[in-house]
């Protein structure tokens, strides 16, 4: 079989915001750069779906200061954020706001001509921009796209999975994986190598990521050695569409709008009940994402839930003119689907939206493993046990810019041995092929559902022993079921290869939240345990690491905040 | 129950072009990309269908020529009872099924 054998300087796996601002970043220095991605390049991930806000220091809309935008974070992150991944966030998060701005991305400017700023919860000042109402992620990626397109020292390579990091005398030297639209293996050497794969959302039942999110960075840099921390803590998206079903809409887009027009959260008796929670006034929006899915998801559980088990929303006292000024083009398409927001309410419930643990960086985005970086949603540190709304984009922007100029400086390329390719090819054939036959001996697809409803029941956003334990048993179940499927050999698209990969890498990632959310014995941000409700006086991360024979071994780490982060970094 | 009709192009560059057909269960707001996902769980996992977003009309990727025309399956809406012609678009190299390749 025709074989894709490529050497560069720096190796970028993902091309979300953060794996493409790593290419552009490393390739400003000078450096040859190879980006991959499972995906067609800047389509696939999570960044194209984000549509709301980026925060940023900026202090146009109001005096604001990256000290500011710190101590939020880490108020917002319940103590569990890493001081220092924040404070290098937050300082260059201006800088980068110009860079993208430099690529194309238009952000919206009020008319004395600063850059529009909005406030978002958790967020002390107006400190959030955008491009517009529902498009931020779409505007972003597509000018991130344009300019990695212009940029002759980065290759595109589409529709590539990488599957194992090669590790040799203690440093990542390259990757090995295979092209999937025609099947073909990948090998490539590399002086540097970014991971920037994104989150794990896609373990749960209801989701709001693109369906390739499945943690394949996670899994590829503990493998290679690399420490992951705080896996457990997932991020639940509060007011995600629930009901009617609806097409050709992201089912969190109403988030905007409730800011906007005020929309109210009802529970199934058509009472308001988030001021019971966290004290908020009706109309106005101001708890943040893990007060309000447990503030749904309590009310559901105490039997006042709506129908379809969340809540409902309410947009019937908007006036009509309000109502479409606000939603734009959006109402036509509720419209075409029969919801008519001047009388129906819409029923919304928390949805897995982010992966807020993940890779232990330093804050030049170096992994535990020489010549092994990370950047993006993959990275621990900057969230804690809840992300503020518009940190995400910051985050993938700072981290993949730091990580494309820190790779760029790798100056050597090191031959890898030829047993190492070998081995891992021969580790895929016995892999999808361990019977020779005609069709796959079971869908993919639906071992994927029977992970996700396993994940959904049992390691949701409220968590006790007793379900954690039945996850963890049923887990073990699904990881040995779905070893022994033989697939059938196919050249051309191959889905199910991919999609088998997908599924060990879930569900050995699932095992470690579901361990870690074992071990957590308390309730802090978005980890509920309703079996332990008290948060401990001393916070600590979770440190996993992987062994050789692919089970997690977790170890309890005491923060310490760093007290020279507080105050500029520089 | 009610169905819908799938009529579909099958095959690769090796095998060249077919149509086939699929009858899938209707549930109430599904997409034609639902549609095609269900064929792939419970009827052949060998159908290959190019997706990334899945439902929001965001990522671009499941484009096809819908009855003549074309559209993203993830953002029309399958009408129960019908029959629904579904093609690889025209103009972009043709890989397998109904995947072309896009950049």
């Amino acid at each position: 079989m025709e074989l894709i054998d490529l050497q560069t300087d720096v190796l970028v796996i993902g091309s979300g915001a953060a794996g493409m601002v790593a290419a552009k970043a490393a390739a400003a220095e000078g450096a040859k750069v190879i980006i991959v991605d499972k995906s067609v390049v800047g389509r696939g991930g999570a960044t194209i779906l984000a549509q709301m806000t980026v925060a940023v220091a900026l202090g146009e809309a109001e005096e604001d200061h990256p000290d500011i935008h710190y101590e939020d974070t880490m108020k917002g992150s319940r103590g569990l954020a890493d001081s220092n991944i924040v404070r290098t966030i937050v300082d260059r998060g201006p800088e980068l706001i110009n860079e993208l701005e430099g690529y194309g991305v238009k952000w919206a400017r009020t008319a004395e001509g600063i850059r529009s700023q909005v406030v978002a919860p958790g967020h002390s000042r107006r400190r959030c921009v955008y491009v517009d109402i529902l498009n931020t992620g779409g505007a972003t990626s597509a000018g991130l796209r344009k300019a990695i397109w212009k940029e002759p020292l980065i290759t595109r390579c589409k529709n590539v999975m990488i599957t194992k990091i090669v590790v040799e005398h203690g440093k990542a030297v390259g990757a090995i994986g295979f092209a999937f639209e025609q099947l073909k293996p990948v090998r490539i050497t590399a002086k540097a190598i970014i991971l920037a794969t994104g989150g794990l959302t896609e373990v749960y039942a209801r989701n709001s990521a693109s369906a390739n999110m499945t943690g394949d960075g996670f899994f590829l840099a503990a493998e290679a050695g690399a420490e992951l921390r705080d896996v457990e803590m997932v991020q639940f998206f509060p007011i995600a569409h629930l009901y009617p079903p609806l097409v050709g809409i992201d089912p969190i887009m109403w988030d905007p709008f409730r800011y906007k027009l005020g929309g109210r959260l009802l529970n199934g008796l058509e009472e308001e009940f988030m001021e019971k929670y966290n004290n908020e006034v009706s109309g106005v929006y101001t708890a943040a994402r893990d007060q309000t899915t447990f503030a749904i998801f309590n009310e559901v559980k105490e039997g006042r839930g709506s129908p379809h088990g969340g809540a409902y929303l309410d947009f019937r006292m908007v006036p009509e003119q309000k109502l479409k000024e606000a939603f734009g083009p959006v109402i036509d398409i509720l419209a075409r689907q029969g919801v008519d927001l001047t009388k129906d309410m819409v029923e919304v419930a928390p949805m897995a939206h982010f992966t807020m643990g993940g890779v232990k960086v330093s804050t030049r985005m170096e992994t535990t493993v020489p010549g092994l970086y990370a950047c993006g949603e993959l990275i621990y540190g900057m969230h804690g046990a809840n992300r503020l709304s518009g940190n995400a984009l910051t985050e993938a922007f700072v981290s993949g810019r730091i990580a494309g100029e820190q790779a760029a400086k790798a100056r050597e390329l090191t031959e890898w041995s030829a047993a190492a390719f070998d081995a891992e090819l021969a580790r895929l054939q016995q892999f999808w092929h361990p019977r020779e036959v005609q069709q796959d001996e079971a869908a993919m697809l639906a071992l994927k559902h029977e992970l996700q409803d396993i994940m959904w029941e049992g390691a949701g956003p409220l968590r006790t022993e007793d379900k954690l334990a039945e996850a963890e048993r049923r887990l073990r179940q699904l990881r040995v079921k779905v070893a022994e499927v033989a697939l059938a050999r196919t050249s051309s698209y191959a889905l199910s290869l991919v999609e088998k990969l997908e599924l060990d890498h879930m569900i050995k990632l699932s095992e470690a939240i579901v361990a870690g959310a074992r071990m957590r014995k308390e309730t802090r941000g978005a980890h509920v345990r309703l079996d332990y409700d008290q948060t401990d006086e001393q916070p600590a991360s979770i440190q996993y690491t992987l062994t050789n024979d692919h089970t997690w071994r977790l170890a309890s780490i005491p923060i310490t905040h760093s007290s020279s982060a507080m105050k500029g970094g520089e | 129950m009610s169905l819908i009709t799938l009529n579909v192009t099958r095959g690769d560059a090796q095998s060249g072009q077919r149509i086939e057909t699929f009858e899938v269960p209707y549930r109430e707001g599904m997409s034609l990309l639902d549609a095609l996902l269900w064929v792939r769980e419970f009827k052949d996992p060998s159908f290959s269908v190019r997706y990334s977003c899945r439902s929001a009309n965001a990522c671009k990727e499941c484009m096809a020529t819908v009855n003549g025309k074309a559209g993203y399956l993830c953002s029309i809406r399958a009408a129960k009872d019908t029959v629904v012609q579904i093609a690889p678009v025209s103009g972009l190299p043709w890989v397998k099924d109904i995947v072309t390749s896009i950049d």
